[in-house]
Order: structure tokens, then C-alpha cells, then sequence
């Protein structure tokens, strides 16, 4: 057999923690979902001068309005511009969603990626992060809620720390299996150092499951603070998030279904986005997928 | 002459349902008749497995389709057979046995129920009259104490006792026509010589006719009536075994045949007075097995292995698998650590020194993996993956990139490979790349362990050749680990052989592999598969070679 190349890829990775994110418009679907979750971001950000209203005026005297030029949406129980309430919602919403997807990936990656290469904080930290799993995450969160009050920082901690157990069991699994690789050992025969090994031979391992889990997590995240919110654990009512507009608008599903179709519909949106978002990176990041798409 | 028990005309096979889809199988005929042996042979790539999943009907739908051609078994058409006839047709009249025994029976059911499975779902016999019949075949392939083995998971058995039952649930509705996939391949040449004469009495019996794929012409020398070649999905030759081995047509089967290394040791080299590199000594280890109860149960995998290496020279240890070779291998190279004995290299006691001391002299030793595969990080590119060794020890980088540049060179890749992944690269050319990273830190020793197992005849040939070339004008002395005696007898001065973690015979290669002077050498050399031919040479070995 004659020794030939196989033919180079169109795209070639200048490293593979740092892809080109020309991946945003490799696909139709990824582009569609990039402008959407971008569009959702840029009104989340830009919340103050956007609004048509103040999403927390009460105005008694217009409950449960219809849409109308005023209210785009109409109102809610209280009076209040439910699309105002939406806008400003996104941003507690994705802070959330975002904020503890990267707390809790940071912690667990962290805790992870040791306890799987040092066999004895192994056994200290896994027991620990059972401990932890051990707690139902809702209850969790009710107690440091109720300990420290209600506040996005405190409905963060408590939405981050049970999700670090799981993030550090995958991250160790990953590692577990991918320390007995031949290329570990085989730089473990060229004299490289741990911190090289682990950066550069097991780290990239993590980032594919990693991905899937936090673009889940994320998601879950968003629903977890809307859970809290209706359980009255969770952020004080008033303050508009997607779960407080729809935990409200659960009771008046029958007059006005609209109170939960619309904050449902963007956090779908948003969740959908976020999960195609994270798949298309998951296989930008891998060199051997890249192949696959060429070949096809 | 009778009609061909199986019948393949014109066969195409294309990827995809394009018309003009690249084609996997293309125009292949060939026909087994009854009591024949037909070997299918070709390397990785060829279609040899494509062609048995089509006859079986288990190609994978929409991915693979046949296109154009015939394939009749007892002159009834299958391309055209639907789902349900075919799944008739399985077991009754054609069966089929894999490669992996190990992963092709369900381990959460007892073997006996498995080949159960098969008489319930084709005949209407009652319990008893099937287990009688399980029992019967069993016994025909020679399975020990039947009744046990009936109801024992398939953990319990060896690789050979599972292969036996695969062939016993092939053969239990005595179908015509049996299609073996390489089922020998993943054994140990021992079990291997045992199963090739198990189905070839078998065959003898029940007059099935056997479609043989495998890449081995040793094994083609035992088993084959017939032998047709294979290359990119085309037929390259068919003829009898004789014709095949002593006066092939066509080029390509030529070069396939003197690829196929000799089981005559090559020319001793002349003993050098060179300073030894590595020695080990009494090297030992014992793993424990603690049991609940605190019963401790110690499994020696290496025990009290001597070796001495010079430069420039090549050691061999030879054994089948389980016998200790590799943990030796990983011992020298200190990957794990050896309970016993010590390894010197070059005049250095390496084998007690701590991850930090251990440091400066780990350059001195390098290893390469079996797998060409899974021996490269897939996200980091060549030309990095070479140069890791020599920035480890202090080297610049733009120097070590120049360095890997040089040493892929030496191995006969072409510079620019160095920003590539190692995904666009075949496996032969892997494991170049594997040997230049060894080599990228001046080794002493070169640990082999199994490093041309996984390749292609004519690429392991090229890569032996590459070796053999680098310790010429290196000087890199080689310690070569491998289950294979004919690569051992043609790349090693000095063959070590182990079993159950012992050295049972050491000695010159020429000395060790012509006049052994164990018992397990010799059983060992007479079960290697086609010993008595000289494939390179298309004639059968002299009689005193390999006696």
C-alpha cells in the first residue's frame, strides 16, 4: 500500500480549545439559533430603553387587559405590562440559566478532574460530593434561601450547588477512562509534567459531555429559579423573571392564556437555542467530526 | 460438478443510494460449493466483510446497498428476499461466526439458553429434545463437561471455549452454508490451531460449505480449498490454495504473499561487545486481590524476568496473550511499578526511583503502542504530539518543531504532515508517526509492544523495514514485544518466550525458533498457522526449517 495522505479538511482547527467560530454560520439551524439567542440577550441587555413601561407599576384599574396599542400583551393581575414584565424578565432568567451553568462547571471541573487523577483525594472528595447529591436541590435551595433571604445571588448558590456533584462525576468518569489512553501513557514516557497531561490530554476529553450537560443544566437552571419562584422560595414575586410572569399567570391560564404562552414561548426559544448552540460547538471542538462533515 | 451452494454474481455494493455512490463491492463473483472451503482474503479495506453481511442480509440499511449482481445460496435468490424469508433462511441455512467471541454472545444469559434461542425460534421441537440436541452439538465441538457449560455465563469461558460455542449455535440446525469472519483472529495461535481443525471436521461431517474471510495467510495455508483475493472492493484472483501460494497471476497477491514474514529466523548479526543499555533483573510483579473477607489473592504477572539488551540490538519476548510480555514491557519502562527486581539502564537502577528522580532518565526509554489508533491524542496535531518530548526537556519550541519536521522525514512522512490531526492518517502511517515521537528525545531503548499487531501484511512489512533501518543509523536498541513468531524470527537477535509470567526459553533468535528446547516453544511454533510454507518464497518450507 503506497503511503498516501487522505486529503486535507476545508476547515482546518488552529487548536482545539480555540475554534474558529465561523461554526455560528455552518448551518442554517445554527444560524437561525445564534441570531435567536443572540436577539434574546440583546433585549435582556438593553431591558431599560427598550420597555415600553415600568414592568413593576401597578395600575389597578386595567387587571387582565387584552392586547391593545398601550399593552402590546395586555396586562396581568395586577395591572402590569406583561411584555414589559417579559423583557425585563430575560435578564434574571439568563443570568441564572448562564450564571450557574458556569459556577457550577468551573467548581465541578475542578473537583473532577483531580479526584480523577489523584487516587487518593478521590476517595475524600467523592464521598463529599455524595454528601451533597444526597440533598434533594429544591429543599437545599429552600433552606439557603430561607437562611439568607431572597435574593438572584442567593437563588444562584442554591441553583449551583447541587448541580457541582454531578458535574464533577462526569468530569471524572471522562477522566477516569481517559488516563488509561495510550497517548497518556505515552506522555507520561516523553517526561510531560501533570499539569500538562491534564491540560492538554484530559481536559479536551471533558469538553464533549460537558457541553451536553451544560447546555441541560442551563436550561434547567431557568426552570429550577421558576420553580423556586412559585414555591415563594425564590426571588420576590414582584421582581419579573419568565417563571414569576408564568407561575402568576397560572391562575388566570383560563381567562388569559397568554400570561404563560408568551414567557414560555421565549424560554423555549431561548433553551432550544442554547441546546443546538451547544451540540454544533461539541462537534466544532472535536478534529475527527470535522473529517465526517468533509467526507459527506 | 454440482451446483454451488453459494452464488455470487456481479455483485456491487455502494455507499449511500446515489447512483453514483463510491462503491464498496464492486463486481465481485464467487461461489462456494458443498464441503469447500473458500477463503476470502484482503487487507483492512478490501470488502471481504461486506461481501459475508450481504450474503447474511445484515447490511446496514440506507448506509450500505447492493446495487447490481446476484447472490443465490441453493439457487434462491437473497438480494430480493424480504426481511421475514431471510430471517428464515439464518441459522437454517446459513450461519455465521464473528471475530470477537467475547462480545458476540449476551452475557447476562447462560450460553445453553442462547443456543437455545436458535432451535425455538426455527423448529418445534420440545424442551427436552433441544436440550439433547445443545448438548449433542456441543459436545461435537469438543466443549468439556457439557452439562456445566450449558448453564455457565460467557465470562466463565475462555476466548476459545466461547468461539466453540458461537460455532455450536452456528451449526446447530446444520445449515449449508457457513460464513466465518475472521474467528480466529482475536485467539491465541494455540486455541486458533484447535478451532480451524475444529471446523474443518466439522465441515467434513456435515458436508457445509465455508465461506472463510481472513487477512492471515497462515491461516488461508490450513484451512482454504480455495482462495479468493480481495482489493478495494474488487476481486483481484480466485483459484485453488496450491495455485494461489505456488504461482499467483496476478501482482498484487504476489506482493500480498511476500509481504507475509518467514518463520525462518533471518541471518544471525554478528555478536557485538557494544556496552549493554538495559538490563532487568529478577523484575517482578504481583498484583493483590483483596476479597471481602480479607482473603488476599497475589496473581504474579511477570516473575523473576532477567533480560540483558545491548546497543544496537534487538530482544524479543514472544508469548501468547496473558503471559506477562507487556506488564514486562511497562515495568522497563516504568509506567507501572515492578513489586520485585530492578531494571538498569544504561548502568543507571531506574526501577526504585521516585515520579520526580525518574524525570531526566525517562528520555532515555521510549515505547510504542499496539494501537496506532488510540497511541495519539486526536486533538492535538502531529507535528505537537512529536515535539511534547523535547519541550519537556527544555528544548525551544520552534527547534522542536524543526526537530519533528526532521524526524517525520526519517519515517517517510512528508514534512507537512506536522500541522495535520492524526485522523487523516492511515493506520500504518500512525504508527510512523508513534515511532518518530520515541524518537524525538534520542532514546537508548525502544520498547515495541506489539507495535505491527494491529497493521496490515504489507504495512507491518514496511514498518519492521523502517525499524530495522532507524536501529542501523541510530543505533537504538530495540526491545520487541509480540505474539507473532514469524515477525519475531524476522526482526529480533535474541527471542525471550514467556508464559503464565515466566521466561521459559531464552536464547538466539535462530537458536530459540529452529531447535527449541522447551516443550511450550515447540507447541507454540508447531500451532503458528501455515508453518509449512514459505509464503515470500510461493513454495513450502524445506522440511528442516521448521522442524
Amino acid at each position: 500500500m503506497a503511503i498516501e495522505l487522505l486529503p486535507e479538511p476545508s476547515i482546518p482547527i488552529a487548536s482545539p480549545l480555540r475554534p474558529r467560530f465561523g461554526f455560528f454560520t455552518s448551518s442554517p439551524i445554527i444560524a437561525v439559533a445564534s441570531l435567536c439567542l443572540l436577539l434574546i440577550i440583546v433585549m435582556a441587555i438593553l431591558a431599560p430603553w427598550i420597555a415600553p413601561h415600568d414592568p413593576m407599576q401597578l395600575l389597578p384599574a386595567q387587571r387582565l387587559k387584552p392586547s391593545s396599542e398601550k399593552f402590546l400583551l395586555g396586562t396581568d393581575a395586577y395591572g402590569r405590562d406583561v411584555l414589559s414584565r417579559i423583557i425585563y424578565g430575560g435578564r434574571i432568567s439568563l443570568l441564572i440559566g448562564f450564571g450557574a451553568t458556569v459556577v457550577s462547571i468551573a467548581f465541578g471541573l475542578l473537583i473532577g478532574l483531580f479526584s480523577g487523577f489523584f487516587r487518593w483525594v478521590d476517595a475524600i472528595l467523592m464521598r463529599i460530593m455524595d454528601g451533597v447529591m444526597a440533598i434533594p436541590s429544591i429543599l437545599l435551595a429552600i433552606a439557603v434561601v430561607s437562611l439568607s433571604g431572597a435574593s438572584v445571588a442567593t437563588v444562584l448558590i442554591a441553583i449551583t450547588i447541587p448541580e457541582i456533584p454531578r458535574v464533577a462525576r462526569l468530569v471524572r468518569s471522562v477522566v477516569l477512562s481517559a488516563r488509561e489512553e495510550p497517548y497518556v501513557e505515552a506522555a507520561i514516557s516523553v517526561g510531560s509534567g501533570l499539569p500538562k497531561i491534564m491540560w492538554r490530554h484530559l481536559l479536551p476529553n471533558t469538553i464533549a459531555p460537558l457541553i451536553v450537560q451544560g447546555t441541560n443544566f442551563c436550561a434547567s437552571a431557568i426552570l429550577t429559579e421558576a420553580i423556586l419562584s412559585f414555591l415563594g422560595a425564590g426571588i420576590s414575586p414582584e421582581t419579573p423573571t419568565w417563571g414569576n410572569i408564568m407561575a402568576e399567570g397560572r391562575a388566570f391560564f383560563q381567562v388569559k392564556p397568554s400570561l404563560i404562552f408568551w414567557p414560555g414561548l421565549l424560554l423555549s426559544i431561548a433553551i432550544l437555542s442554547v441546546n443546538l448552540i451547544g451540540d454544533a460547538a461539541r462537534d466544532a471542538l472535536d478534529p475527527r467530526m470535522k473529517q465526517r462533515e468533509g467526507g459527506k | 460438478m454440482t451446483a454451488p451452494v453459494l452464488d455470487i454474481t456481479d455483485l456491487v455494493v455502494s455507499l449511500g443510494r446515489d447512483t453514483n455512490a463510491p462503491r464498496i463491492i464492486d463486481g465481485v463473483s464467487v461461489s462456494v460449493y458443498e464441503r469447500e472451503t473458500l477463503c476470502l482474503v484482503g487487507e483492512s479495506g478490501s470488502g471481504k466483510s461486506v461481501t459475508s453481511l450481504t450474503v447474511m442480509g445484515l447490511l446496514q440499511k440506507n448506509a450500505l446497498s447492493p446495487r447490481a449482481g446476484s447472490v443465490k445460496l441453493v439457487g434462491e435468490e437473497l438480494l430480493t428476499a424480504s426481511d421475514r424469508r431471510l430471517r428464515q433462511l439464518r441459522a437454517t441455512r446459513m450461519a455465521m461466526i464473528f471475530q470477537e467471541p467475547m462480545t458476540a454472545l449476551n452475557p447476562v444469559l447462560p450460553v445453553g439458553r442462547q443456543i437455545d434461542e436458535v432451535l425455538r425460534a426455527h423448529t418445534s421441537l420440545d424442551a427436552r429434545s433441544r436440550k439433547k440436541r445443545i448438548l449433542d452439538m456441543m459436545e461435537q465441538v469438543r466443549l468439556p463437561q457439557v452439562e456445566r457449560i450449558f448453564a455457565s455465563y460467557p465470562h466463565r469461558l475462555s476466548g476459545g471455549q466461547r468461539q466453540r460455542i458461537m460455532i455450536a449455535m452456528a451449526l446447530v440446525l446444520e445449515p449449508k452454508l457457513l460464513i466465518a469472519d475472521e474467528p480466529t483472529t482475536a485467539l491465541d495461535v494455540t486455541t486458533q490451531k484447535q478451532i480451524l481443525t475444529l471446523i474443518r471436521d466439522l465441515q467434513r461431517d456435515h458436508g457445509t460449505a465455508v465461506l472463510f474471510i481472513t487477512h492471515d495467510m497462515g491461516v488461508v495455508a490450513e484451512i482454504a480449498d480455495r482462495v479468493a483475493v480481495m482489493r478495494n472492493g474488487r476481486l483481484v484472483e480466485t483459484g485453488s490454495l496450491d495455485t494461489i501460494l505456488r504461482q499467483p497471476a496476478m501482482e498484487y497477491t504476489r506482493n500480498l504473499l511476500s509481504s507475509v514474514p518467514s518463520l525462518v529466523p533471518r541471518a544471525p548479526r554478528a555478536e557485538t561487545t557494544e556496552p549493554v543499555v538495559l538490563e532487568a533483573n529478577a523484575l517482578g510483579k504481583i498484583y493483590r486481590e483483596r476479597s471481602l473477607l480479607g482473603a488476599t489473592r497475589e496473581i504474579a504477572a511477570a516473575d523473576n524476568v532477567t533480560l540483558t539488551l545491548r546497543k544496537g540490538r534487538t530482544l524479543g519476548i514472544v508469548g501468547e496473550s496473558g503471559s506477562g510480555k507487556s506488564t514486562v514491557a511497562r515495568c522497563i519502562v516504568r509506567l507501572i511499578d515492578p513489586t520485585s527486581g530492578g531494571v538498569r539502564l544504561v548502568g543507571r537502577e531506574i526501577s526504585h526511583l521516585s515520579r520526580r528522580l525518574l524525570q531526566p532518565h525517562r528520555k532515555r526509554i521510549q515505547i510504542i503502542f499496539q494501537d496506532p489508533y488510540r497511541s495519539l491524542n486526536p486533538r492535538v496535531t502531529v507535528g505537537e504530539s512529536i515535539a511534547e518530548g523535547p519541550i519537556n526537556y527544555g528544548m525551544p519550541r520552534p527547534q522542536a518543531l524543526a526537530k519533528a519536521r526532521e524526524l517525520l522525514e526519517l519515517v517517510d512522512l512528508p514534512p507537512d504532515a506536522i500541522s495535520r490531526y492524526p485522523h487523516q492518517f492511515s493506520g500504518g502511517q500512525r504508527q510512523r508517526i508513534a515511532i518518530a515521537r520515541a524518537l524525538a528525545l534520542d532514546p537508548d531503548v525502544l520498547v515495541a509492544d506489539e507495535a505491527v499487531s494491529a497493521l496490515d501484511v504489507s504495512v507491518q512489512a514496511q514498518v519492521l523495514e523502517l525499524l530495522d533501518e532507524i536501529q542501523k543509523r541510530l543505533g537504538v536498541a530495540l526491545l520487541f514485544i509480540t505474539h507473532d513468531l514469524r515477525v519475531a524470527a524476522q526482526i529480533c537477535d535474541d527471542v525471550a518466550v514467556m508464559q503464565h509470567g515466566r521466561i521459559v526459553e531464552q536464547g538466539p533468535a535462530a537458536e530459540v525458533l529452529t531447535h527449541p528446547q522447551q516443550a511450550y516453544t515447540r507447541t507454540l511454533l508447531d500451532a503458528a498457522p501455515g508453518r509449512g510454507w514459505d509464503f515470500a518464497n510461493f513454495r513450502p518450507v524445506a522440511a528442516t526449517a521448521a522442524e
